[in-house]
């Protein structure tokens, strides 16, 4: 709340908005020597809030709300690409839309991947769309609890095989009519989902050790307990 | 195997494994291949032998910590891991790099693309057989990993940019190396062409082998010259033009109908076109800094980018997502190669078991960055 009364003092149309005494006074004395100070705070607050996402609509998203009502959660452009949440369940059609519809054709997936968030238990999936007519990106994201299971791409675009496997290999999160649905660049008996929150970097270390030399790998006393600790 | 009836000389089918340690996969790729006879009926990629985490590494490493690593992927082009990274980074930032690194940046993006797609002419000749254009081509290499070595010391993983521009000032007599190189280089690929183009065995070797049609190419996803030779006109550098892309001309080439050899006339053009942007760039770089303002501690703002550039084998795409801390939370790398490879068993259907050689020869993949 705090931050968006900020944001909106600095562009040049605020004083017209609402006038609000401290940045009218700004304007007025902007070169003078005591009021130095207040121009710069905004700045310096300005900093860190960085990029801000800014609503996207357009006749894309207009045309998509006519075909698939209600699975348009959210759409915004964010440093110059546009993002489009949707709900899980029919995300491949969702994807099949933006591949063939008339107003701008993504026929591209250039990447698919997935973002591990442990706090909401959730997944985000993430596909990278390109339009070789426009010559467009689009990033289409959609959220998948831990426990739940997504359609697979590769009906859309076969070239999601891989791309789904490494995700399967590397988060767990299976997908539902994938071909050939198994561990890509791991073995096929390895234990855990890396790319997880919670699977430890140094986890492999300690129990190779362990198993290997029969003692306790010195790692852990460095940097703390490995999280897959039971002690 | 132990039963009678069906031992391994009655059936029709064999199941052969080649790789991991096949001198013509590049590294350790390893194929199982289902054949009858001589001929492909199946053919699986086991990949994986050089997986090192690079992704989980980059969670526990600094933003620019973690640039180095990212030159062990592709170490074939080290240069264009390092400048996709740093883009990537620099757009979350905000912040640009001055025009004097932009044009570093390009030029020896471009020398690393010809030494990438040298690499790649030398050993594909070789697994066909044509020892001699191997040779000629590591020559050529050579003049290119000593303008690195002059430039930052290393030859292979250079790790020549920084997030917001360059480390090293270019050195005395830099441009001088590079035009010698960029006079002398158009007739070596001339010279290359003369020994393959219109060779009768390599014509054999690479003709209708390993077609990939238009609309296969854009389903698998594959990219680079790969998807150009299938007749797609697509090149990062001019659709979406990156560093100091916009300020060259250059041209794409295209092939028609996706077969080996017009990968390999692609790639051949595709040298010439980088000598073009180099000679170019070297003539003009501009004075000034070479490192935009950064802090010392980099902390791109919350949010997610994803920036992709046109590496000598695909596209190269960061996806990067940052929690305010000074480690990102997640870095996924879209490696070109390993997309790529996942169109070999389409292209190996139905042909020799020496077509595979070639077919994993034309795909140009680097195993290290296809494991990661």
């Amino acid at each position: 709340m705090a931050e968006e009364d900020e944001g909106r003092q600095q562009p040049e149309e605020a004083g017209s908005h609402e006038p609000v005494a401290d940045s009218t006074a700004d304007r007025g004395a902007e070169k003078p020597v005591v009021p130095a100070p207040p121009p710069k705070k905004p700045a310096s607050g300005a900093k860190p809030r960085g990029p801000q996402k800014e609503p996207w609509t357009d006749p894309l998203i207009e045309a998509l709300e006519k075909t698939l009502p209600d699975q348009r959660v959210d759409s915004y452009t964010f440093l110059g690409l546009r993002h489009l949440v949707v709900r899980r369940e029919r995300v491949t059609e969702v994807l099949r839309f933006l591949r063939s519809n008339p107003v701008e054709a993504f026929d591209f997936l250039s990447d698919e991947t997935a973002t591990h968030w442990p706090d909401d238990e959730e997944f985000e999936i993430v596909y990278v769309l390109f339009s070789f007519q426009t010559h467009n990106r689009v990033i289409v994201k959609t959220r998948v609890k831990e426990w739940e299971s997504l359609d697979s791409a590769t009906s859309v675009w076969p070239g999601a095989d891989w791309l789904e496997r490494e995700i399967y290999d590397m988060f767990g999160i299976r997908f539902e009519g994938h071909p050939n649905l198994k561990r890509i660049l791991l073995p096929e008996d390895w234990v855990g989902f890396p790319l997880r929150k919670d699977y430890d970097i140094r986890l492999q270390d300690v129990e190779w050790v362990r198993k290997h030399l029969g003692i306790e790998s010195g790692q852990k006393f460095y940097v703390g307990k490995a999280k897959h600790e039971d002690d | 195997m132990t039963t009678q009836e069906h031992t391994l000389f009655d059936s029709n089918e064999i199941t052969v494994s080649m790789g991991p340690q096949h001198p013509s996969t590049h590294g350790v790729l390893q194929v199982k291949l289902k054949l009858d006879g001589e001929r492909v009926m199946d053919a699986e990629c086991v990949i994986g032998y050089l997986h090192r985490g690079v992704e989980k590494l980059g969670e526990h490493q600094t933003y620019g910590q973690f640039v180095p690593t990212l030159d062990r992927m592709d170490y074939i082009a080290a240069v264009s891991n390092c400048l996709g990274y740093c883009e990537a980074i620099e757009k979350m930032l905000e912040v640009e790099a001055p025009p004097r690194a932009q044009y570093v940046r390009v030029l020896l993006t471009e020398l690393n693309r010809i030494s990438s797609h040298l690499l790649w002419l030398g050993t594909h000749a070789l697994d066909i057989g044509a020892m001699t254009v191997f040779l000629y081509c590591f020559r050529e290499r050579e003049e290119i990993l000593k303008i690195f070595e002059n430039y930052c010391g290393a030859r292979l993983t250079t790790h020549v940019f920084r997030i917001g521009g360059l480390q090293y000032e270019l050195y005395d007599g830099f441009e001088e190396q590079v035009r010698v190189f960029v006079k002398d280089f158009p007739s070596k690929v001339d010279e290359y062409e003369t020994l393959l183009t219109e060779n009768r065995i390599w014509l054999g070797r690479t003709r209708d082998v390993g077609v990939l049609t238009k609309q296969e190419a854009i389903d698998m996803g594959v990219t680079g010259p790969c998807l150009r030779a299938s007749g797609v006109e697509w090149d990062i550098r001019k659709s979406n033009p990156y560093a100091a892309y916009a300020d060259f001309d250059f041209d794409i080439p295209i092939g028609e109908k996706g077969d080996t050899y017009d990968r390999y006339l692609v790639r051949m053009e595709e040298m010439r076109q980088s000598t073009r942007i180099v000679s170019q760039a070297v003539e003009k770089i501009p004075d000034g800094p070479i490192r935009a303002k950064v802090g010392k501690i980099i902390k791109p703002p919350q949010g997610d980018v994803y920036h992709a550039i046109e590496a000598p084998k695909g596209e190269l795409g960061y996806y990067v997502v940052s929690d305010a801390s000074t480690q990102p939370y997640r870095v996924r790398v879209r490696p070109p190669s390993y997309v790529n490879l996942q169109a070999l068993r389409q292209m190996v259907l139905g042909h020799m078991v020496a077509d595979v050689v070639a077919v994993i020869g034309t795909l140009d993949i680097v195993l290290g960055e296809i494991d990661r």
